[in-house]
């Protein structure tokens, strides 16, 4: 049961390759990418990405060929130590082969959009040379996210969870040097430590219930887990399952560590859109849906979990409201939406929880992708503006295009030189008030943002609706707070949504960057229109209907008793309405009268003081700053000042243990042993030694006679013994 | 026929003659003669202990004290002749740079 038996027909051998494809990719760019062209590089990433994804596909089939039956595919021997059988097994089973099959699509997609992408954001960054490194960069992560939804125990699942976040750590990071409009600063660097030090204060939680785990079940194996665990104690189980939900809070951004996620938007954008929106941050999710017999267990870290979620997704979408920065409305949405998944999975519903996490994907990856060819458009126009403004009488025109990528070369080269000697610009390529019109100059991804928009508003008959529908109607039956919170988390939802498409898409260009912006190259907008496509149909994966429930019945082979609920009227009814009402309430206040340059947001005029705390997001960083990040600091200060250098330096050390050996090898053992004992005792060798010599050398006196007289005396002395003995 | 007693005592006192001569003589010569006194002395004693209880071995061993004693002349002359080139004395005494 443990291996893989040869019965099994199938693909499940191709397993290991899941992990070996991306690590191949990257190493041919590790070591061959520096002879590579750009589009070299990005092809050779996405192939080995596109291979994981034909894997996954090959397993589903495998899967269902095999009616879904649970194969484990052991590669190596990792861990034995008495008792602990640990091995690096994968797990191919319904649950991790829907996560392969999100992580390598999606994946590869914005390995396609990043080719084109990354090539005009390291020109704007004046650093060609780092392309490859994006690459390989995001190559790794697949391969951790692989390890992690593949993994057979809990931690090889924590070697995956460890392996994304440093990933993530080095790609908010990536342009470590500068921050996010280009500025040498150390803000970038410091988002990507943010990010690093709250996921290990998650990941600390996960360590501890991996460890009560060991300790109580004396494994990590999953099925002997959830096996042990029917027989442990309640308080075991809700111990387990609470400290892994500060491991899920602290990877899937939930309150209370949900902090650093915006800030991780320093990044370029491909990476909010793969690992800070689509893959990386529903690991927790995936988590507690792995570990649903435990949960199941725990009701009360059930409604704990599902409140989470829903304070969370609440939260967060009141946030959203008042951001200024394109990406930030995202990553507060995201933030919003993983909250709905956690709440879902909470409270028991894990289908819905993973569809949610599968439609989201799509739309949210859509959405970050279109924000990032809207900034890379702003990007262009500033360009193109500056140049006008210069009157060089260049072209500067900035979209790609394979026929024209050496002029296109050329021409990035000769805004280097000229932007080298200007001064620092300020213009934020990512601020929604910088904005406006961009309907007319950029429609293709005018028409893509609209689907995602949609699907996250929850608009029927988009792939939002029916996962969040879902969810709100599980809710609605189980906790009545959990499904309140989440309605209008959800209006909030769809009135951001609005508020962003009015601000950046209709009106009047509020900036010469965006009156000249221009459309993203067709390498960047054909993923875009994938994932446009997924998000409008993704729902059909589990329609509320008799006889649609695939993902339902899919996920069943892994998660046992799923309930397949029928659409219930009044709830979608609710949710479509309040939807609706947010949208028709975005463009009353955004839409009708648009934002004009330098004019204040209009629903800070109505709103005042409560516009502005949802604009600093309700100074939670400035809490945590105050009520941790500020203790802690004067802490650590006053440990390494004055325990550790005053005290332990400066007094245990200097005064107590060095003193104390000077005094000792001064005073006892210099002055008493060595001097008056060793030296003495040397010394009065060699005293005895001259004056027994001095004494010895009178006899020598050399006089022949007298020496054979001593000879005579020696004789007679002898022979007198010998004769009287 | 000689009592054997005889002997024995002129060995004796030929030997302390020669142990005499050899401490208190500072004349090399003297003392090269001396103990030449002293090794016949031991040869008449030998000599004499030989005829008493009739073998030869005594007396054999006294041809090679003899040939032994040449041969020490021979080198101890030698070694005279060279001590008088250098230092002009044959005083024992003067021969004392060897000491401590």
């Amino acid at each position: 049961m443990f291996l893989a038996e040869p019965t099994h027909s199938g693909f499940f051998f191709l397993v290991p390759w899941l992990v070996f494809a991306p690590v191949i990719g990257l190493l041919i760019n590790l070591i061959f990418g520096k002879r590579f062209s750009e589009t070299m590089i990005g092809t050779v990433a996405s192939l080995a990405s596109g291979a994981a994804f034909v894997i996954s596909v090959l397993l589903a089939y495998s899967i269902s060929v095999n009616h879904g039956e649970l194969v484990r595919w052991q590669l190596a021997e990792w861990i034995h130590i008495g008792d602990l059988q640990l091995d690096w097994t994968f797990r191919v089973d319904s649950l991790s082969t829907t996560m392969m099959l999100i992580v390598s699509g999606v994946g590869t997609l914005i390995h396609i959009y990043a080719i084109g992408y990354m090539h005009e954001d390291v020109r704007f960054k004046h650093d060609v040379g780092r392309y490859r490194l994006f690459f390989i960069y995001l190559n790794l992560f697949i391969a951790m996210m692989m390890i992690l939804v593949s993994g057979d125990s809990y931690l090889m699942l924590f070697v995956g969870w460890e392996g994304v976040g440093l990933c993530s750590f080095l790609l908010i990071g990536f342009w470590y040097e500068m921050d996010t409009l280009g500025r040498p600063s150390l803000a970038n660097s410091n988002a990507a430590k943010k990010a690093f030090i709250v996921n290990r204060i998650g990941d600390f939680g996960f360590l501890i219930a991996a460890f009560i785990m060991f300790w109580a079940f004396g494994s990590f194996q999953f099925d002997q887990v959830f096996e042990a665990a029917q027989h442990a104690a309640p308080g075991t189980i809700l111990a387990i399952t609470l400290f892994m939900l500060v491991g899920v809070a602290g990877k899937s951004a939930q309150i209370p560590l949900y902090v650093w996620l915006p800030d991780a938007m320093a990044g370029p954008t491909p990476v909010s859109a793969l690992i800070h929106a689509a893959t990386m941050v529903t690991a927790g999710v995936y988590l507690i849906t792995r570990s649903a017999e435990l949960y199941t267990l725990a009701p009360q870290a059930q409604y704990i979990v599902a409140l989470t979620g829903a304070v969370t997704a609440l939260f967060a979408a009141t946030i959203a409201v008042g951001q200024y920065d394109i990406k930030k409305v995202l990553a507060y949405s995201t933030i919003s939406q993983l909250g709905f998944m956690v709440a879902a999975v909470g409270m028991g519903a894990f289908v819905a929880g993973m569809f949610h996490l599968i439609t989201h994907a799509f739309f949210k990856a859509l959405l970050f992708l279109s924000a990032g060819s809207v900034i890379l458009g702003l990007e262009r126009g500033h360009h193109h503006a500056e140049h006008a403004h210069r009157g060089k009488g260049k072209k500067g025109k900035h979209a790609l295009s394979k026929v024209e990528g050496r002029k296109e070369e050329r021409s990035h080269e000769a805004h280097e030189e000229v932007r080298r000697v200007e001064p620092v610009e300020t213009f934020d390529p990512n601020d929604m008030r910088n904005m406006g019109g961009l309907r007319k100059t950029m429609p293709v991804t005018f028409w893509l943002y609209m689907i995602g928009t949609l699907a996250l508003a929850g608009v029927v008959p988009f792939a939002g609706f029916w996962s969040k529908d879902e969810i709100l109607l599980d809710a609605s039956l189980r906790y009545p707070i959990v499904y309140w919170l989440l309605s209008i988390a959800a209006f909030f939802t769809a009135f951001y949504m609005g508020r962003q498409i009015w601000m950046v898409f209709f009106g009047e260009p509020r900036h010469g960057a965006a009156l000249h912006a221009q459309e993203s190259p067709r390498v960047m907008t054909v993923p875009l229109m994938v994932l446009a496509f997924l998000s409008l149909v993704g729902g059909a994966l589990n329609l509320p209907f008799e006889g649609f429930h695939n993902l339902g019945h899919w996920l069943e082979y892994t998660l046992h008793e799923v309930e397949a609920l029928p659409l219930n009227y009044a709830v979608a009814g609710i949710s479509t309405v309040l939807a609706l009402l947010a949208i028709a309430a975005s463009w009353y206040i955004y839409g009708r009268n648009p934002l004009r340059a330098g004019e204040i947001d209009p629903l800070k005029r109505r709103l005042g003081a409560i516009f502005t705390g949802a604009e600093n997001k309700w100074f939670v960083d400035e809490l945590y700053q105050a009520i941790i990040v500020t203790p802690f600091v004067k802490i650590y200060q006053f440990v390494a000042d004055v325990i550790d250098w005053r005290f332990w330096h400066d007094w245990f050390h200097e005064t107590v243990i060095a003193g104390t050996y000077n005094w000792v090898s001064n005073i006892a053992l210099n002055r008493y042993a060595d001097q008056r004992g060793i030296d003495a005792f040397a010394n009065g060798l060699a005293g005895v030694t001259q004056w027994l010599s001095a004494t010895m050398r009178r006899i020598q006196n050399g006089f022949v006679r007298s020496y054979a007289l001593s000879v005579l005396l020696g004789v007679v002395l002898i022979v007198g013994y010998l004769i009287l003995k | 026929m000689v009592p054997i007693n005889y002997y024995i005592i002129l060995s004796a006192i030929l030997f302390t003659l020669g142990v005499v001569g050899v401490l208190i003589r500072r004349n090399a010569l003297i003392i090269f003669m001396s103990v030449e006194l002293m090794l016949n002395a031991a040869n008449l004693a030998m000599v004499a202990f030989s005829s008493v209880i009739q073998s030869f071995s005594g007396q054999i061993f006294v041809f090679f004290v003899i040939a032994v004693a040449a041969a020490e002349v021979a080198v101890g002359l030698a070694l005279i002749v060279e001590i008088f080139k250098t230092k002009r004395s044959i005083d024992v005494d003067q021969m004392s740079s060897l000491k401590g």
